[in-house]
């Protein structure tokens, strides 16, 4: 049905850049797409181009340009406010549901634009997983929580759905804590393992990109260790970016860093590069810690 | 001195107190409902001693004693229940104490009950069959009487026997066996013979139809009704508040409209529930009912067949009346479940229906729950609409029988409120039918207690099942 609907591919909007119906197709099915190799600098997984982002009258995102590598951390970093959560929320459309919010330019997932209303914007949310600063599992047992994503997606089958339930959970690093209790309460857990397991149900869905909004700001320092150990075997397999209060975690974990100021991007590249020599006065000020 | 008593009062202690007095005043009156409710309902079922006086003229009387007071001119009387309507005209008398000369409670007295007139108090004489003496004397009829009784039940009601006795005084009375349901010696019973003949008295009425207008006899119909007809508006409720409320507080756009649908649905709770009747009445039986009657039934007329009182009306009407109660409990369920559930499964590619029926319904159940826990209390009290759409003093059949299609929903029905105002206030023997009312009143505070405590336990293990949940 979909590639009927893009036989008689009606107007794309004007803004949008050329767009190939593979592509658009791409964003549809993933697994139509050629899995690419883990490269350091190849291809940006994911581009935005001149956005601008209101909540009603109030403008949030100033012109942001960014290009965001496969397979690799990139952190948004920069004092409260500053726009880096909404830039976040605008990857997989999550600020949609804000009324009177609007936006101008464009972000592309693998060279697609991701407000193309050809989209399907729950395809988009499954290949853009998010995890979020308080952790939410659902009021469900640990199973069903991570079995969620799947049986959205119609799958019915038990031995794959545990199967996908295992992977997910081997893959958060929360398996060998929590195989015994599969089918208790997914709010029996600690906090740590609360955020392990929205990370593992994120990754039930299969993404392609994870979203974390300051995914380890209510957690200890152990939990957060653990966590960031997560990130490096992560992201062999997707591309993360993550917004972050903490500067060493930045510093830690991340191979791109962005810093944002009231709404706009100060300075964009490699974490080292940044933390070490920053060209932006802004920015060293707020690493060094004078201002933020 | 002042500042003392600005310490007091900046500290809010007497505040406190009130607030402490206050609660200990309601509770103080509810209580006392209560235990005047349980005293009169529990005691009606025990078997009291039967009591004969010898007043002054000679005369002698035979009764329960009821009560004791001063009378208007200030001396001390007591109240009797003499029974033997049939005889007396009375069921009650006042005895002034000065007049009694003596009182005892002989073992031979007996307490017949009948399926009319009510008890009958005196002593057994002769046991008769087709003009033949079978027995003679008090305690050879009376233990001829069991076996007689009991295939007299079993033959329903067809008997030969008569059994003659005598009043206080000796006046004779023939009673029929037919008409006889038991006979039993209270003065001669043990304490536990007391209490096995409580418990037939509590059976009996939680599970036989009603006798005598009412008064006498079991209430089994009306529990059944009531029990039913909240259950019947529980399924019509929950579907339609739930509806509502998801419409209201999650896909309408909030602004002017909504906030006035909101208020007017609170202010639907408040309406008189006699104007609810009245809609029930039009709309549903007459409009509806009636409809219905000349599409299927059109045979039957002018013979209504929904087009007339009945316990879907009823329950109908009372879903009307509850559905801003659902509406309320299940919005606030809603708004409390917190917005990282709703994005985590947005966020997870799910649609907002999926979100709203996977997550957040389960998530505010407990909540809704609530508002259906109310809504059934509120239903299960409520009276004066269903006078008017389907209640009925005494129901020919049971909404639910043996004949096809077994389940009738357009029949009229019993209801414990309505039992209770129809005993109390519109029987020809109110004196005799108050502990009747207080038995429906008990039973009616527990049947909504039940139905309540259902709902707890419901709510409870859900919450259980998610232990931890905020919600």
């Amino acid at each position: 049905m979909l590639d009927q609907q893009y036989e008689v591919l009606p107007r794309v909007p004007p803004s949008a850049p050329p767009t190939s119906l593979q592509k658009v197709k791409s964003m549809e099915s993933r697994d139509s797409k050629a899995s690419p190799q883990p490269s350091m600098h190849a291809n940006p997984k994911l581009r935005v181009q001149g956005f601008n982002f209101f909540y009603g009258p109030v403008q949030a995102l100033f012109k942001i340009d960014l290009e965001i590598p496969e397979h690799q951390v990139t952190a948004f970093i920069g004092p409260s406010g500053c726009g880096k959560s909404t830039l976040l929320r605008c990857i997989n459309r999550l600020n949609d549901l804000i009324e009177g919010a609007r936006h101008e330019g464009n972000i592309l997932l693998d060279d697609v634009d991701i407000f193309n209303p050809l989209i399907d914007i729950t395809n988009l949310r499954k290949r853009v997983g998010m995890v979020f600063q308080k952790s939410n599992p659902f009021p469900k047992s640990i199973h069903e929580n991570v079995a969620y994503g799947p049986r959205l997606q119609g799958l019915k089958n038990r031995t794959v759905l545990e199967e996908i339930v295992e992977q997910s959970l081997r893959g958060a690093g929360l398996w060998e804590e929590v195989k015994d209790r599969l089918h208790k309460s997914a709010l029996g857990l600690s906090g740590g393992q609360q955020q392990r397991l929205c990370i593992a149900r994120a990754l039930a869905v299969k993404p392609d990109v994870l979203l974390m909004d300051e995914p380890c700001s209510a957690l200890d320092p152990i939990a957060t260790g653990v966590i960031e150990e997560l990130l490096f075997s992560l992201k062999k397999e997707l591309t993360v970016v993550i917004v972050t209060h903490n500067m060493q975690q930045a510093a830690r974990v991340s191979d791109q860093t962005a810093f944002m100021y009231l709404g706009q991007l100060v300075e964009f590249g490699r974490t080292k590069q940044l933390f070490t020599n920053p060209t932006k006065k802004q920015t060293e000020d707020y690493i060094t810690g004078r201002f933020g | 001195m002042k500042v003392w008593l600005r310490h007091v009062m900046a500290s809010g202690e007497l505040f406190i107190w009130g607030c402490g007095a206050g609660l200990s005043l309601s509770l103080l009156m509810i209580g006392g409902l209560l235990v005047l409710i349980l005293i009169n309902g529990f005691g009606y079922f025990w078997p009291a001693d039967l009591v004969e006086l010898t007043l002054k003229d000679d005369k002698h009387v035979i009764g329960q004693l009821a009560g004791e007071d001063l009378s208007p001119k200030g001396d001390r009387r007591i109240r009797m229940k003499i029974g033997n309507r049939d005889l007396y005209g009375l069921d009650f008398r006042w005895i002034n104490s000065e007049q009694i000369v003596e009182q005892g409670r002989p073992v031979d007295l007996v307490m017949v009950e009948r399926r009319e007139w009510g008890n009958f108090y005196g002593r057994l004489q002769t046991l008769v069959k087709e003009d033949q003496v079978v027995a003679e004397g008090a305690d050879a009829v009376w233990k001829a009487l069991p076996p007689l009784l009991r295939s007299a039940e079993s033959h329903e009601g067809e008997s030969p026997y008569f059994v003659l006795a005598v009043d206080a005084n000796g006046k004779e009375k023939s009673l029929a066996l037919s008409q006889v349901i038991r006979v039993i010696r209270p003065n001669d019973l043990s304490t536990l013979e007391k209490v096995w003949v409580y418990a037939g008295n509590v059976w009996t009425v939680l599970t036989t139809e009603p006798r005598e207008a009412n008064t006498e006899g079991g209430i089994f119909p009306a529990i059944f009704g009531t029990v039913m007809m909240v259950m019947i508006m529980s399924f019509i409720v929950t579907p339609f508040g739930v509806i509502g409320a998801l419409y209201l507080r999650e896909y309408a756009r909030q602004g002017v409209i909504v906030r006035t649908v909101r208020i007017a649905v609170n202010n639907l709770a408040g309406v008189p529930s006699i104007v609810f009747g009245v809609f029930g009445l039009g709309f549903f039986v007459y409009g509806v009912g009636g409809t219905l009657d000349a599409l299927w039934f059109p045979e039957r007329l002018p013979t209504p067949t929904f087009g007339t009182g009945g316990i879907l009306w009823a329950s109908l009407t009372l879903a009307l009346l509850t559905v801003p109660v659902v509406i309320v409990a299940t919005e606030e369920g809603l708004s409390a479940v917190p917005r990282e559930y709703r994005e985590g499964s947005i966020g997870l590619g799910a649609t907002k229906w999926e979100t709203m029926w996977k997550v957040v319904l389960p998530t505010a159940l407990p909540g809704i729950l609530t508002g259906l826990i109310l809504a059934m209390a509120r239903a299960a009290g409520e009276v004066a609409p269903l006078m008017l759409t389907g209640v009925v003093k005494l129901a020919p059949a049971m909404p639910i029988d043996g004949t096809w299609p077994f389940l009738h929903l357009d029949r009229k029905f019993m209801h414990l409120g309505f039992h209770i105002y129809d005993v109390g206030f519109q029987s020809p023997n109110v004196e005799a039918a108050k502990p009747m009312v207080y038995v429906t009143t008990l039973v009616l505070i527990l049947v909504v207690v039940t139905l309540n405590l259902t709902g707890i336990v419901l709510r409870n293990r859900m919450r259980r099942k998610y232990a931890g949940s905020t919600v």
